[in-house]
């Protein structure tokens, strides 16, 4: 099969159908499918509370884990518990807002392809990596990423800690990189299946990589360290934000290797989708 | 018996197929293994030699050896391919074929383990060599013994307990949340984030009227030696009695899900 222009490049301008245009036709479209998703939940709502139920457990189960290492030492590495309890509610609050955005549409890639299902996509009059990544929105992951505020609230009463507003716009930001960050590396991971298709193990492997991002950094040393910082960057994405809203940074240089690990994570994600696009030959040939 | 050896064998041309996957699986568990280990050897290192009565080395073991029986003994797809079976309604066929279900899914889970065990098996001695100067195995054979009998015991209940979790779907269209909120609790009251025996004192007892330990805390503890004499031996009768309740179980949730079955399919 020859590939069509349209399918070579999903960034390049499509042909003008609407008379509105630019980010407001986004804004539609992500209306639309926000409302979507929405239908689709409500359709089943007990479904929808004990997937709430079910977080909600396995979050409780993450600080039961280390309410219980605390009962028996007072501090891991130079973190005390309430700062860790901060931790895990942060990077619970992280995972929990990219499971929303972001979670399943990157899981179901390597479906869209087997199936067919994204040469469909591929026609749509609109920017590919936007439907596949935006298609479905988890609005149980919402109400969890409260339940993690409500954590990190409590733990910065108990630290007796009150953030400036500085602080707290500060950490928003490094939140929102450090989503960009799981979701450029997981989409990456996903783009693996236009190659391969036996992806799936590998994109729900990444899920497990999310579990080292609530642990302090200061428990690990040596190559682990230096692998999960540099390499992939889990050590950064809860630790960084967190440090910063519990006055802990002992260095500035961290948001900037953030800010910049963020940004490459993001290029590089972006240039393996159009380079498998620009492989993609469709599942039925 | 000669159908079941067929049905074993199926089953392992069809696991092989995942093969790949199975090893990224195996690779990616040991990074959050090597992070919880990573925690403990903090927490040593900050001066106490014992934590809750385990040294260092009894604490990295106990982790190493979690993953070697999730190994040989953890339900990977089977719940969830037994519910879709259910659903989709191809369990209709093996009610007409002289095949009984439950041993057709018990063999098919052997037949996954030990594709799962023959792929792990070299990353996990890998990362097992690595901890060697940490890791405690027994050096007498009644213990190896004990600790097989214990660990094909865990298999089984393992086994009945997902399977009849995965029974539900005769009653309900998604049974994935309840399998996860039981899962949740094997988790933690089966010791696989932490050694039962560090929590207090009455929460342990508590958990260990429940089946949930010998799921995985307790062959653990017979392969690391904290459990011997007639405490083995109590603690392996009463595996026993819960593999034979967790297989009645199945076959009571069975014949009523069958029946339910039947009422709704006419």
């Amino acid at each position: 099969m020859t590939n069509t222009p349209l399918s070579r490049d999903p960034a390049a301008p499509q042909p003008e159908v609407h008379t509105i245009s630019g980010w407001k036709r986004y804004a539609r479209v992500y209306l639309a499918l926000w409302r979507n998703s929405v239908v689709r939940e409500m359709g089943f709502k007990v479904n929808f509370l004990l997937w709430i139920v079910v977080e909600l457990l396995w979050f409780a189960l993450q600080l039961s884990f280390f309410g219980v290492l605390y009962s028996h030492t007072d501090r891991i590495g130079d973190w005390s518990q309430w700062e860790v309890v901060l931790l895990v509610g942060a990077s619970h609050f992280i995972q929990q807002m990219f499971q929303a955005f972001f979670l399943v549409n990157c899981s179901e890639i390597s479906d869209l392809i087997q199936s067919g299902k994204l040469d469909f996509m591929l026609l749509l009059p609109i920017n590919t990596r936007f439907i596949v990544s935006l298609r479905k929105v988890d609005l149980g992951a919402f109400v969890n990423a409260g339940s993690a505020v409500a954590v990190m609230v409590y733990a910065l009463n108990e630290l007796g800690r009150v953030p400036s507003p500085w602080q707290i716009v500060g950490f928003l930001l490094l939140v929102g990189v450090g989503i960009l960050i799981h979701y450029s590396l997981m989409f990456l991971m996903a783009t693996i299946s236009f190659w391969t298709v036996k992806a799936q193990g590998i994109v729900w492997g990444y899920y497990n990589l999310f579990n080292i991002a609530r642990y302090p950094d200061s428990a690990y040393s040596g190559n682990f360290r230096r692998f999960f910082t540099f390499i992939l960057p889990m050590l950064l994405v809860s630790n960084v934000p967190t440090k910063l809203l519990a006055n802990r940074l002992e260095n500035p240089v961290e948001i900037l290797w953030m800010l910049g690990v963020g940004a490459s994570c993001a290029v590089m994600s972006e240039v393996c989708w159009r380079l498998s696009l620009s492989r993609y030959t469709s599942a039925s040939s | 018996m000669r159908k079941y050896w067929h049905v074993l064998s199926i089953g392992i041309q069809n696991t092989l197929s995942y093969r790949v996957n199975f090893l990224f699986r195996s690779l990616f568990a040991l990074v959050p293994l090597t992070a919880i280990l990573s925690v403990w050897k903090t927490i040593f290192a900050q001066g106490q030699t014992t934590v809750a009565g385990y040294t260092l080395s009894q604490m990295v073991s106990y982790y190493l050896v979690v993953t070697l029986v999730d190994m040989l003994t953890a339900v990977a797809e089977d719940d969830w391919q037994i519910a879709a079976d259910i659903k989709d309604g191809r369990i209709s066929q093996f009610l007409l074929k002289p095949i009984d279900y439950q041993t057709y899914r018990l063999t098919l889970f052997a037949a996954g383990r030990i594709i799962y065990t023959a792929v792990a098996l070299l990353p996990v001695a890998i990362f097992i060599y690595f901890q060697r100067s940490d890791f405690i195995y027994p050096s007498d054979a009644l213990t190896w013994l004990a600790f097989g009998v214990s660990v094909a015991m865990t298999a089984l209940l393992q086994f009945f307990i997902s399977y009849s979790m995965a029974l539900l779907a005769f009653w309900l269209q998604e049974v994935s949340t309840f399998i996860f909120i039981a899962y949740a609790f094997e988790y933690l009251a089966g010791g696989h984030l932490f050694p039962l025996d560090i929590l207090p004192p009455w929460i342990t007892k508590l958990l260990m009227l429940t089946p949930f330990p010998y799921q995985l805390y307790f062959p653990v503890n017979v392969f690391l030696g904290r459990i011997t004499g007639p405490e083995l031996v109590i603690g392996l009768a009463v595996q026993g009695f819960w593999v034979l309740l967790g297989y009645g179980i199945a076959r009571w949730v069975w014949s009523r899900g069958v029946r339910h079955y039947e009422a709704v399919g006419g």
